[in-house]
This record gives C-alpha cells, structure tokens and sequence, in this order.
C-alpha cells in the first residue's frame, strides 16, 4: 500500500527528469524531414525540410549543428551561408535570407534560398557555412542536389528597367479549393553574389486554368509587402482542384509595369507565371 | 362495407360524372364530397384537377391516353411546360418555373438531383402510377410547404376497396413520329381488409422529327417505372398503406442542352397510417413517414465534339412526414397539417483535361445541402350560408440550410468571405378566399401572402451554367426570401349547355430573384459569355388571366375552348422570362355510346413580351391540328379500349415560348394506344 502511495510520485520524478533534457517542449521540427548532413571535422549540420528535399525555386530549410566530439546540439551558433551555382563559363549565387533562430532556448535555426536554377549533368550547386560559435569562427561546404521543380515555381527575367528580377512562389504549399493565403518573393540581381529583396513592388496574380478554356478566378489579392525586406502577401482564389497557371505582373512602386502581360482572348499567358497542379 | 371503400366510391362517382362532362380539362373539384348527413351546407374550394386516370380506364378520358404526365399536365390553363427535349419537362405554374412552385407526390416532397433542372420530380412518376394531379394556384398550395406560384400534389393511384378480387389490365401504345414504343402493365387485388396494386410502365423513343421533316437529334429517351401500393386495414376505420415507386431512365437526350443524361433513377417510397373516427369532428387523420432517393448523371461522351469532357452527377435524398387532419365542426370545415422534411442534395463537377497527365479537374456545384423545413398548416372554410364560404389558411415554417461540405463551403467563400455554413429562415403564408354561387353564377376572391427561400441552386449553386443565356451562375446565401402578395378572382357561369370559367390571378413578388451579370467575373464555363450571380430585384409582378369555356351542342357533340393571358414585368417594367404569350385551345368533342372522337386546334399568338436579357428571343405564331378517335369494346371478360390519333396533322414547324433554344416541337405524329382489362 505505501508503495502505491509513493509509485505516482516515482512517474513523476522520472517524467519531470525525461523533459528535462535538451529537447525543448514544442517539436520545433514538426512536418519536416531531414535531407541532409554536412560535416567538417568538429561539427555536423543537419539540414531539415518540408516535403521531401531541395528543389528549384523557393526553399524554407531548418537546420541544427552538433559537436561531433559531444553530440550536443549547439543553442548560440551563428551562420551565414552562400549557396554558389557552379556553370561552365562562370558562378553565381542566388537570393537568400539570413539564418535565424527558430526560438531562444530551442535548437533549430531556420532560413530560406531561392534556388532560380536547377543542376544537370554539368552545373551543380554547393553550399558553403560561414558559422561562429562562442567567438570562434568556422567553415564547410558540401554540394547539394537541386532538382528541378515539377511546376514552374520560380522565374528569372529582366524587367523593363533592364534590372534583372527573380519571383518565386512560396505558399500555400498545399492548395486547396477556396481562398488561400498566398505568399511569394521578389528580389533582385545586385550582382552575381547578390540577391536583396525588392521592396514595395507589387506582384499582380491571375490564376487560370489552360486546360478548360483558360478560365479565372474571382476576388484575388495581388501580393504586397506589409514590412519592406519580407516576402510578399495575398489571396489566391482557386475554384476547383487541377492544373493552374498564376500568371504574374510585377509593377514597381510608381506603378510601372516591369515584366507580364494582361491575359486577353489573345494573350492566354504572360511571359511570366507559376505553376499548382492539386 | 367499410369507410374506405364508400369514399373511394364516391371518388369514382365523381370520375365518372367528370368522364360525362368532359374529357381533358379541367374541374373544380368539390372537396369534402363525402359530406356528413347533417351538414347540407359546403364550401367550394378553388383547386383544379387534372384527371389523369385510373390504369384500364385511362383511354375513356384522355384524347391519348397513353400520354406522359407532362402532356396532361400542360392542358391546363394554369401550366406551362419548359421542353429541354422529348423528356421530363419542367412545369410552372402561373408562369413561374421550379423554384416558385411546390410540386408533391401524395403530399411527398420530392428534389431532382439535377443542377440543370433535367429531372423535375414528375419526371419520376408515370400516368400509370397517378389519378389525378391536384393543382392550386399561389398561397392555397402551402400545405405541403412554401410555395409562391402555386402547388401541383399528383396523387397516386389506388384501386384501394372498390374492386374486389383480382384486376389486371395491359396497356400498350405506339408513335410514329419517334418510334416509341409504350408497354405498361398493372395488377390489383383487393379483399375486405387488404388490397395490393402493382404496375408497370416502359417507354422507349427515338430520335423525333419536327415539322419539316428534320430529325432533332439526342431526343431519344427510355425508361421504365414500377410502383405497388398496398393497404391493410384494421378495425374498419384504420388503415395502413406502404407505397413504393421505383424509376429509372436511361439515355435521355436533351437537345436543348449541351448534356445529355445516362441515369436518372428514382426510388420513392412512404408507409401511411390512416384514421377514420367514428361520430367525432374529426373525419380523417393521415399520417405518413416517407423516404425517397434520386440519382441523376449527365452524359457528354455521345456527342460529336465538347470542348471539354465531364462527368456531372448529382444525388438527392429526402425523408420527410406530415400528420393531416380534416374535419368538421358545426359549419367550420378545418385541415391541421404539420410536415417535415430534410433533404440532402449534393452535385459534382469533374473535368478531364485534354492532357491525361493532368489531375482531374473537380468541384462541388451543389456542396451537400442540407435542408431542414418544419411547417404547421391551418386551414378554416367556413360555410357562410349555402351560397357562400370564407376560407381562411395559414402556414408558419422554419427553413434551415446548412453547407455539409468543406469544399463546398470554402468555394462559396470565394464570393462571400464572411458566409457562414448555415442559415435559418422563417416562412410565413397566409391566405384567405371568399366564393360565392348562386343560380350557376359562381365568383370567388382571394388575397394571400407568402415566402419562400431561395432553392439549392440560388442560395449555394457553383458555377451552374444556363444554356439559354449562355452565363454560369453562381448562388448567393445572403439572398432575402422572396414574398408575394397575390390577389385571384373568378367568375363562372354554368347552364345546361353552358359553362364558363374566368379566372385570374395577380402575384406582387418582391426580393424577386434573378441572375445579375457581373462584369468582373470570368466564366468557368467554355464559351459561356459572362457570369451571373443571384440576386434579387424589388420586386417583379406576374398576372394571369384565364378563361375556360364549354358549349354542348347536343347530346353527342360538345365544344370547349381555352384562351390564356399573361404578362410579367419587373420593376423597371422590363419583362421575366418564360411569359407565355396568348395562348388559345378549341375542339370539338364527339361521344356516342362507345365511340367518342375530339379535334382540336392549339396555338400560340406571337410572343412579343420576350426577354433578351434572360436569353430569350421572339417566338412566332404557331397553331397545330389534332384529331383523335377511340372505341371500346367489352366481351365477357375482357374490356378493351382502342384509341388512335394524329398531332400536328399539318406537319408544321414549330416552337414555342417555353422551348429551351427553341428548339422544334414534333412534327405530325400518329399514334394508337391499345389497352385490355381483365
């Protein structure tokens, strides 16, 4: 009888010490997966993501860095990444975020790169990360697999003020019939190192669907920026699942058209889009 | 002999006395014709009856007995028929289609699957199951539920305790023009206390030809239906009867439209409890708990070229019940009906896209309605005096949508962010008539009001294309109820020779809801030109006007004539669609002993009054000729009735009004319809 009396206090002990570990509370990996792991001789990184691994246009990765000589993960590292485009004739990198942590006293760092092409048989990308730990700084790199997306999900062009413009779609990830929360990028190329966001554009959307005589959707929200630096945010009307191409405008701040076309009986497309197939 | 039996006598008494007067038209029809002794004072109701008729005696009433329910139907002056191809046409009443009117089965109600209005619920029913269709003009039709323009209840048929023994007739029939082929059977066994009847009935039809020679393709229909109703009875004055009918057609073209239909498949069934008390005010207390289940596919893989292949099924499940009370007290003649009913309806849409490697392209246009309505119906006729009756009903439902579906639901939020899955309406109606007859005048006055809720199609319709104006319409749950304020008049004048009936009827709609184009919005639809969502104008007005007439010459030959006209506006006095123009009717019956034979004229004057903004155009003229003759034959044990006749003798080329892009009505027709009872 003292024994039971005692044994929930035991469980309590016991659980109270198992979440007492280094796991944080919350899975701050949820949903995702690992994809990958870079190692140099004192540290491994692992790279985290939803839905399968790296593909052309517009990746959110998660990562975590581990001691190798511990196996502790590491709480207060600081990165910055490059990934670099290797081509015959020259390299090139590609737009990018800073890498941040998810929360304070989790482990996870998160960050995304907007790969605007993919690798073949003789162009590939690597990832180089630059990270500091407690004032020491370190290095690796490693090359990545960058397949190309099934549906066109990022787009290169030169706008009409010849500057040379990347849009990526971002969300939703998974679409549904209704209303969803769209949520796409634009930057631009400074150089061939880099990448900043542009701000204050606006991205026009017009959702059609080729396949049944090119119809639209009602009530879409072209994309804007609420906070310059940050991706842009809208609302994508799609009226029954299928194939839909989102054809793009993107204006500048005066308003100018820089690149796309108004879809007309004549006009079926713009020369700039994304694609969803669900 | 029991309750029952005398009162379904009394019916048949009066079938036949309809039989003598006239063949085809319609009555006013003496409710409470099983009056009480003591009571020598009734009250005249101004519902209409179309006979339709009762299995082996269907060919003494009908110039083509065999006829499908959608010709008998449309010989009233009340009813016109949308015709979207030879089958299932769309009835209105006072001019106002399927979502103004109530149309039930013995008081069941019944929904078509089909978002596109292919499947009326009397294309369900065949004549072999029906005796009569009741109809009732506006308010007075709120028994069975909301209704604006009007209620047609088509009652089933029961031999029931008149005939007792086995009974059995064979009907057959053909057409020339369409090569259809009608085969129809029905048994019927009846003993003190239990009675069973069964039928059949199968229809088969080509292609037609309309009046030049020029066959309409995808007219084709077939179809069969087989119903048993059977009755038990206990202490005399109970009775308990299950109904059921089960229908189904197959390769149904509609020529009017871009679709056919591989399926529509009804299965409708009901079990009722039936009280007769003794010596109490109550006369009659029926109860019935009902079920019925439609499935309805459209089928474009038989025509030449679609822009884009689909598969658009539809499915429409209802249970329902009602508890209807008569009786009388002192001079009051007083009906209580309290019914319910929840309905499921529920429509797809999926796409195939050229590209096989495509995904599927799929939507809800009916996202799983559910619909609850409770109402309770009260209904006073008051005997004034022995010329005159006040009538007085009303009715007080509660009408609950709600959007089962998810996708369904964040589709509509496309149009309306805001719109929440479910929406309560209450339904008021209330109505009251004064007739009057004296020395073969007769005069009647009515004023009613009355709501209804939008239908399925107008609160949550997805993208529903309309091939009339070519505009893909999309449902608006925020849409008031519609309400009417009608007023009715009729005046009739009956000798021996003579009878004349005018009635007329004006309906005051507002909230009164049509598809609004909004320019802002792209058609799904291939080829559609524009988008329409629903809507509600101020209000629209609607008046009918009607006059029946009949003349008996002599013993043997009579005449009868019909006239009709309507006119509607709304409130920019622009006109509503489907407005019939004048229309008239004449024929010249002929009856000696057992030989009778009628012909007749029917036509259209030019419609003027049409409605370019709803997709109509103007309608010529048209009349046409039929001539038919029938002789029955007894022998010892077998009855049999021969009937023969041909439509449209002059082979003209016709439309009308009512025709679904215009397209052209049959050509001369023969027929012969044979029938034997046993």
């Amino acid at each position: 009888m003292k024994f039971l009396r005692i044994l929930p206090l035991v469980l309590l002990t016991i659980l109270a010490s198992c979440s007492n570990n280094e796991e944080p509370a919350v899975d701050e990996l949820y949903g995702l997966s690992k994809i990958k792991e870079i190692t140099n001789t004192t540290h491994t990184i692992e790279l985290y993501k939803h839905m399968g691994g790296l593909e052309q246009g517009y990746n959110e990765i998660a990562l975590k860095i581990k001691d190798n000589a511990t196996n502790q993960y590491i709480k207060n590292a600081t990165f910055t990444w490059t990934p670099v485009m290797h081509m015959a004739t020259m390299n090139h990198s590609c737009p990018k975020s800073p890498v941040t942590k998810v929360s304070t006293d989790g482990l996870v760092y998160e960050g995304y790169i907007v790969f605007q092409m993919a690798q073949n048989a003789t162009e590939y990308w690597d990832l180089k990360i630059d990270y500091t730990i407690n004032g020491t700084s370190y290095t690796m790199t490693s090359v990545i697999d960058v397949p190309a997306s099934a549906k066109q999900r990022v787009t290169t062009f030169t706008g009409s003020d010849g500057v040379r413009y990347i849009a990526a779609y971002v969300d939703p990830h998974h679409p549904k019939v209704g209303v969803n929360d769209m949520v796409a990028g634009v930057w631009k190329m400074q150089d061939m190192m880099t990448f900043p966001v542009v701000d204050n554009y606006k991205l026009k959307i017009d959702p059609r669907m080729p396949s049944m005589g090119n119809h639209s959707s009602p009530n879409n929200v072209d994309l804007v920026q609420t906070v310059a630096g940050d991706l842009y945010n809208g609302k994508l009307s799609l009226t029954m699942t299928g194939y839909w191409k989102i054809n793009l405008q993107l204006l500048n701040a005066a308003g100018t058209v820089l690149k796309g076309e108004t879809i007309t009986d004549a006009v079926p497309a713009s020369s700039i889009y994304f694609e969803i197939e669900f | 002999m029991n309750h029952f039996g005398r009162n379904n006598f009394t019916i048949f008494k009066m079938k036949n006395f309809i039989i003598i007067i006239g063949l085809c038209f319609l009555f006013p029809k003496i409710l409470f014709a099983q009056e009480k002794e003591t009571d020598t004072i009734t009250p005249k109701d101004l519902t209409e009856v179309i006979v339709i008729g009762k299995k082996a005696q269907l060919y003494q009433k009908q110039a083509k007995p065999l006829a499908t329910i959608d010709e008998y139907l449309q010989q009233s002056t009340k009813i016109d028929m949308i015709r979207r191809g030879s089958y299932a046409w769309e009835p209105m009443i006072n001019n106002m289609p399927t979502e103004r009117t109530l149309v039930t089965i013995d008081g069941m109600r019944i929904f078509g699957a089909c978002t596109d209005k292919m499947d009326p619920i009397t294309s369900y029913v065949e004549v072999s199951n029906l005796s009569e269709a009741t109809l009732k003009s506006g308010q007075q039709g709120a028994c069975h539920g909301a209704t604006i323009g009007g209620s047609v209840d088509l009652q089933r048929n029961r031999a029931g305790f008149s005939n007792l023994g086995w009974n059995a007739a064979v009907n057959t029939g053909f057409e020339t023009n369409s090569k259809q082929k009608i085969v129809g059977s029905a048994i019927n066994y009846a003993n003190n206390s239990f009675y069973i009847d069964t039928d059949f009935m199968f229809r088969d039809a080509e292609n037609y030809t309309a009046g030049n020679g020029q066959e309409v393709l995808f007219s084709q229909f077939r179809k069969f239906n087989i119903s048993s109703t059977s009755g038990f009875s206990f202490d005399k004055n109970k009775l308990l009867e299950g109904s059921i009918i089960y229908d189904k057609a197959t390769d149904v073209g509609y020529p009017a439209l871009p679709m056919d239909v591989s399926l529509a498949e009804a299965l409708i069934t009901s079990l009722k409890f039936e009280y007769v008390p003794e010596s109490s005010p109550i006369e009659n207390w029926e109860t019935k708990i009902y079920y019925n289940t439609i499935t309805h596919k459209m089928d474009d893989t038989k025509r030449p070229s679609v822009p884009i292949h689909m598969d658009m099924p539809g499915w429409s499940d209802t249970f329902g019940f009602y508890s209807k009370t008569k009786g009388t007290l002192r001079n009051h003649h007083f009906i209580a009906d309290l019914n319910s009913f929840y309905n499921r309806s529920v429509a797809e849409m999926t796409m195939y896209p050229a590209d096989s490697n495509e995904k599927l392209m799929f939507m809800y246009t009916w996202p799983d309605v559910k619909t609850l309505y409770t109402a309770l119906f009260l209904e006073d006729n008051i005997a004034l005096n022995c010329h005159s009756s006040l009538k007085f009903s009303t009715s007080l439902g509660n009408h609950f949508n709600e959007v089962a579906s998810e996708l369904g639901l964040e589709s509509l939020r496309i149009f309306y962010p805001n719109m929440k899955a479910s929406k309560n309406r209450i339904l008021p109606s209330v109505s009251s008539n004064y007739s009057f007859d004296e020395n073969g005048f007769s005069y009647g006055f009515g004023l009613a009001y009355g709501q209804r809720a939008p239908s399925v199609s107008e609160g949550y319709g997805f993208y529903l294309f309309n091939s009339f104006d070519t505009y893909d319409y999309i449902g608006n749950p925020e849409l008031k109820n519609e309400n009417s304020l009608e007023t009715s008049v009729s005046m009739g004048y009956k000798t021996q020779k003579w009878s004349a009936k005018m009635s007329a009827s004006y309906f005051h709609i507002s909230n009164y809801i049509v598809g609004k184009p909004d320019a802002s919005l792209v058609p799904m639809t291939i080829g559609a030109s524009g988008v329409k969502i629903y809507t509600a104008l101020d209000y629209a007005t609607i008046f009918n006007t009607d006059l029946n007439l009949e003349y008996q010459f002599s013993d043997f030959i009579q005449w009868k004539g019909q006239l009709v006209y309507s006119y509607g506006k709304d409130f920019e006095n622009q006109n509503l669609p489907f407005i019939s123009p004048l229309r008239y009717f004449s024929s010249l019956n002929f009856k000696k002993e057992k030989f009778l034979s009628s012909i007749a004229v029917q036509g259209n004057a030019t419609q003027t009054q049409f409605s370019p903004f709803y997709g109509e155009d103007r309608t010529p003229s048209y009349a046409i000729l039929n001539f038919d003759a029938g002789y029955s034959l007894d022998f010892e044990k077998v009855k049999c009735g021969l009937k023969a006749g041909v439509e449209n003798i002059l082979d003209t080329y016709y439309s009308t009004f009512s025709d679904w892009n215009n397209i052209p009505r049959k050509g001369r027709n023969f027929f012969l319809n044979v029938s034997f009872s046993f």
